[in-house]
């Protein structure tokens, strides 16, 4: 069975250093086994988030040599023995401890997000949707929540000034999500520009890359919605159009 | 430790655990005025219903409008072996369309019929396509939905924190106690009423489809302040987990394979879930390969696949065949949906699935079939709770989802579980609140059992030579796949409880190193007292009830019982000995029973 050299990245906000843990795998390990194998057997107090060991939960984002990724679904046949391994934590993020960051940021996004307002039902109480206007936004809803994507985009990545007045990859999707929603009957569009800072996005897809539902992040979502702020906002054709229509959806 | 301030939060209604149940009932306690806590193990959002895929199970009557409460009552009843709570049943059939189309008011974005509403699916046990769905993740859209219409409704979430004793003020629950796993330090909950929603306790068996989180939190809480557990001995072994490679052997493979054209075969290649089909199933199973395949486009006129027969029955028989030596190279059987359907619409219908065993196992579900066994999926067995309200036998403790019992009797239906959640949670948040607002009295914090509890916490940091939590955690997990497996017997169960015994002395004195701050070795140490008890329940369970039914089977018992139908095991600690007893079912009123007679 081959063996490998895992540099864990062992520390808390006051700082840390790799440590080389030596483990012996199995025919179609992944990365979470090693470093529960590591827990188990050299050091039980190495700190890791995990919950579903199988792509769904998005708990177990790191850093592994480097490139963000999901630490349950990257298998160890990857990797050529004899080549030593680092697995670090989300770098965009501030350390708690190893391999666990702060990913509290996320949820205060969340929480900003106007929510869905839904138009009224059908006379027989329900509602109508068709799939094919669903479709894009189900993509958006295939999101595990592992943060991958807020962890690499340049925006906030080194710079946690932007922090404040950007939403991240993440949650514009929500916002592209919610903005489609068939039933939806929020204007959402000025919250887009000013409080997600979607003109902050500079479309390098970095986002899109490292997701591991393989959601188009940027072309479907992404660029939809600077689209829409730049009708709303910069257009002046759309500016008159709009002097003299109702407006579908309320403000948030 | 001692005499220290705690950090104390005050709530009308707390919840414990943050799945489809939790987040459902803090919604409800929340609507209803209350003031509301919701704590969990995990970030929000990561509980194990994000996990569930096939779809929730409702008689909306969508594509097939001959379905309906009473259908899904009796398919539900009769998939329980007529053990279940029947008025749960009743309530969970009635119920669960108008929580469905409540998360679709919420956002939730099923897949669509032809006319635009809610597609229905095909799953075991199921007379009709019932279950709404969105692919095969419908847990993670069910999460996310409650999870963003939860976050506007002025709940308190306390994220990353484990409860371990609940507190009373004489025979009433008056909060809880636990630990930040970020920081280690301890946290008091002080609320009028509690509501358990932590799941179940499949991580005592070592292949098993449940996260570390399913630890049997809520269980213990319960039993340790003095409710009753009941049915603990069913234990729901799905049929098809993966098996292959050993590292992902357990994780799940949606029933909705087979409820979208799947079937099994063995190594010979023949569909041996016609040689499985039970007496009790016969009338409205087909018998051959051509009706079955007939029936997935007309119901009227044919019977339902053996394929989907009820989850039980496919374990035992795919146990079977693996025995007899027809099962498939890494000792599962072979699930194959390639040669059935076009590649385009499995990845259309299963796309976590195709993605799972393409980057899990290497194989391509469009052009192989998958390799599957059972795996530990469910337990049937938790809380007795009042059909109704929610309420345990004690005051002020409630009880939904997985964690409470009654509902499935001795085996769960597929999507049954996720549509479980919606109307027990809401029915737990509900009858929580209003006991909250009801009760006039005070309630008093005793420091005693927060210090206590604050000392059990910490005693492992303080124990010096002891063992590795991990180390006992593997042996119970041995112990209860050999000895507490899908089939039992006398000896082994009284083998397992030797070895439970041995177990818990070993963890009482298990030792820890490192520091307080999010040490998973620490947690593995506290999580071990409450899955040694649960396991234990099971084990005590599974010896006491010698027949076969459902989630337990016997081969020193292997007959269905009818004097064993009429009752519950129920499970209670009385002055620190946990009791047994058989304790007769709620008997059905007469007009829900007449729908067993009409058709076989």
């Amino acid at each position: 069975m081959p063996t490998f050299t895992m540099k864990v990245f062992r520390g808390d906000p006051r700082g840390g250093d790799f440590k080389d843990y030596r483990v012996e795998t199995e025919p179609g390990m992944v990365a979470l086994d090693v470093i529960h194998r590591i827990q188990a057997t050299q050091a039980p107090d190495l700190a890791v988030r995990w919950n579903c060991k199988a792509g769904k939960c998005g708990s177990c984002s790191a850093e592994i040599n480097g490139k963000p990724r999901l630490m349950c679904m990257t298998r160890m046949d990857l990797f050529t023995e004899g080549e030593p391994i680092s697995v670090a934590p989300i770098r965009g993020f501030a350390s708690i401890r190893d391999l666990v960051t702060d990913v509290s940021y996320n949820y205060v996004k969340a929480k900003q997000v106007p929510p869905l307002r839904i138009k009224p039902p059908e006379p027989d109480g329900t509602y109508r949707m068709m799939q094919e206007d669903i479709d894009r936004i189900q993509e958006f809803h295939k999101c595990i929540e592992c943060f991958l994507c807020q962890d690499v985009c340049h925006v906030i990545r080194d710079h946690e000034e932007n922090k404040r007045a950007f939403a991240g990859p993440r949650f514009l999707i929500k916002l592209a999500g919610l903005d489609m929603h068939p039933l939806d009957t929020v204007d959402r569009s000025a919250f887009i520009k000013d409080a997600a800072g979607v003109g902050l996005c500079n479309i390098t897809k970095c986002c899109t890359e490292v997701c591991p539902e393989h959601i188009h992040i940027t072309d479907n979502g992404i660029i939809p919605l600077k689209e829409r702020v730049a009708d709303e906002f910069f257009d002046p054709v759309m500016w008159v159009v709009r002097k003299f229509r109702a407006k579908k959806k309320q403000p948030a | 430790m001692a005499n220290h301030d705690y950090e104390l939060h005050e709530h009308d209604v707390i919840v414990i655990g943050a799945g489809g149940a939790g987040l459902r009932a803090a919604i409800e306690a929340a609507a209803q005025g209350a003031s509301v806590g919701l704590v969990c193990k995990s970030l929000l959002g990561k509980a194990h219903t994000v996990m569930a895929e096939g779809g929730i199970a409702a008689a909306l009557g969508n594509v097939w409008p001959e379905d309906n409460w009473q259908v899904h009552f009796r398919d539900t009843m009769r998939g329980g072996k007529m053990l279940n709570n029947w008025r749960m049943a009743q309530l969970h059939a009635q119920e669960a369309p108008e929580r469905v189309l409540e998360l679709e008011r919420w956002g939730a974005l099923f897949d669509r019929t032809k006319d635009g509403r809610i597609l229905q699916r095909d799953f075991g046990g199921h007379r009709y396509a019932r279950l709404a769905h969105v692919g095969d993740r419908t847990g993670l859209e069910m999460i996310r939905t409650l999870q963003y219409h939860g976050i506007h409704q002025g709940i308190d979430v306390y994220m990353e924190c484990t409860i371990t004793r609940l507190l009373k003020d004489g025979d009433r629950v008056c909060g809880a106690v636990g630990y930040w796993r970020e920081t280690g330090r301890v946290v008091v909950f002080k609320a009028k009423a509690v509501v358990l929603a932590t799941g179940g306790i499949g991580k005592a068996w070592k292949v098993t489809s449940n996260s570390w989180e399913y630890t049997g939190d809520g269980h213990s809480l319960a039993l340790w302040a003095g409710a009753d557990l009941i049915d603990m001995e069913f234990v729901q072994f799905h049929p098809t987990g993966m098996v292959w490679p050993p590292s992902v052997r357990g994780i799940l493979v949606t029933e909705g394979v087979r409820g979208d054209g799947g079937t099994l075969k063995n190594s010979e290649g023949k569909r041996f879930m016609f040689n499985y089909i039970p007496e009790f199933f016969k009338g409205e199973t087909a018998d051959n390969e051509e009706e079955a395949d007939r029936w997935y486009a007309d119901k009227k006129n044919n019977r339902r696949t053996p394929d989907l027969l009820p989850r039980d029955e496919v374990a035992r028989a795919i146990n079977t065949e693996v025995k007899a030596g027809r099962g498939s190279p890494h000792g599962g059987v072979f699930l194959d949906i390639c040669t059935r359907r076009p590649a385009d619409y499995i990845r259309k219908r299963l796309p976590s699935m195709y993605h799972q065993f393409k980057e899990l196992a290497g194989v391509d579900i469009t052009k192989e079939p998958m390799e599957v066994g059972p795996t530990c999926h469910y337990v049937m067995g938790g809380v007795r709770v009042e059909a109704d309200t929610t309420q345990s036998t004690v005051k002020g403790l409630f009880a939904a989802g997985e964690v409470a019992g009654g509902m499935h009797g001795s085996n769960r239906l597929g999507g049954n579980s996720l549509s479980d959640l919606l109307v027990f949670g809401r029915r737990a948040g509900l009858y929580a609140a209003l006991y909250a607002k009801d009760f006039g009295g005070t309630l008093t914090v005793d420091s005693g059992q927060v210090e206590q509890a604050s000392r059990a916490m910490l005693a492992p940091f303080e124990r010096a030579g002891g063992e590795n939590p991990y180390a006992i955690q593997a042996d119970l997990q041995q112990t209860m796949q050999e000895l507490v497996g899908i089939i039992r017997n006398e000896s082994e169960l009284k083998e397992s409880l030797k070895r439970i015994e041995r177990l818990k002395e070993r963890a009482g004195k298990v030792h820890v190193q490192g520091q307080r701050e999010y040490n998973p070795g620490w947690h593995t140490a506290l999580d071990l007292e409450s899955l040694l008890t649960v396991a234990e329940c099971s084990a005590l369970a599974a010896l006491e009830r010698k027949e076969s039914r459902g989630g337990h089977t016997r081969d020193d018992h292997p007959y269905t019982d009818d004097t064993w139908g009429k009752v519950n095991v129920v499970l209670r600690l009385r002055n620190g000995k946990l009791q047994v007893n058989r304790e007769p079912l709620p008997e059905m009123p007469p007009e829900l029973k007449a729908l067993f007679q009409e058709r076989k």
